[in-house]
């Protein structure tokens, strides 16, 4: 199944995917891109989630119904963010995260 | 070399390009293609780690909903040819700097640390056992988290729909009928 692939390599992976996103959120300045970033960095959390389940806890699921909720949690952000971004376009026809600096309306 | 290796590295070889190139690509469709890459790839570890369920969770929730959702959004706010300009460069070598000594510092932890594994018996995950722990109310039951993540997805859905619909139109005045 996974014999021969240290645990090991699987946190370098998610760390290197995770600091992608952390870099793609601190540079991008369009609002669907932060977006993105985040969802990256989400994603990288479920692979750690789930390779420590696997190779330190193989006999309880904790890991993966944490994963499932984070999957969960993760779409329902989506929505919320992309109707969100939807309606600051419709108002300021833009959605640059440093043009959109106003509350008032 | 055995096949899961290969596959592990081609996967990890996939998820570490497509990501890098997701976040620093011009073109804002093509970040959203690579992020679906990505995603794809991370179904593929799953398979490698025997979670099935989660893997057609990613598969589905993930690279067929999420994205789909960022595509549209994409299409209804930018041109698709329009190129980011890029934010200054003093910003993106301050940034690269976080994000690379961030990555070497927990990189060099991990691999410094020696996990210790159990010596227990693997237990397969089966659909038949996902249902009844997230239904349980014993010991290894989830049904608190279920039910709460339930009434979040839930007012999310709500909060989606009142956000995005067009705000309440203006009173329009009604003309005086009986003005003769």
């Amino acid at each position: 199944m996974n014999s021969g692939i240290p645990l090991q390599y699987f946190l370098v992976l998610a760390s290197i995917m995770f600091f992608a996103g952390v870099y793609g959120f601190l540079t991008r300045r369009n609002l669907i891109t932060i977006l993105m970033s985040v969802e990256l960095i989400l994603n990288s959390v479920n692979i750690n989630f789930l390779a420590f389940n696997r190779y330190l806890y193989p006999h309880k699921l904790e890991g993966m119904f944490f994963s499932i909720f984070i999957i969960a949690v993760a779409a329902s952000e989506a929505a919320v963010a992309i109707a969100i971004i939807i309606n600051i376009y419709r108002r300021f026809t833009t959605i640059n995260v440093e043009d959109v600096n106003e509350m008032k309306y | 070399m055995a096949s899961n290796q290969i596959m592990f590295i081609l996967f990890a070889a996939m998820i570490v390009v497509f990501s890098i190139l997701t976040v620093t690509t011009r073109k804002i469709l093509r970040a959203a293609t690579y992020l679906l890459f990505v995603l794809v790839s991370t179904s593929g570890l799953y398979f490698m780690l025997n979670y099935q369920f989660l893997a057609a969770v990613q598969l589905t929730l993930y690279a067929g909903g999420i994205v789909v959702l960022i595509i549209f959004s994409i299409l209804l706010t930018s041109h698709i040819s329009q190129n980011f300009e890029s934010s200054g460069w003093k910003k993106n070598i301050f940034s690269a700097l976080a994000a690379i000594i961030g990555a070497i510092l927990s990189i060099v932890t991990i691999l410094d640390y020696s996990f210790s594994a159990t010596t227990q018996a693997a237990q397969e995950v089966d659909m038949r056992l996902i249902g009844k722990s997230l239904l349980s109310v014993e010991y290894d039951g989830y049904v608190l988290p279920f039910e709460v993540i339930s009434v979040l997805l839930l007012a999310a859905m709500v909060a989606a729909i009142v956000i995005a619909k067009k705000g309440a139109p203006k009173k329009t005045v009604l003309p005086n009928l009986n003005q003769e």
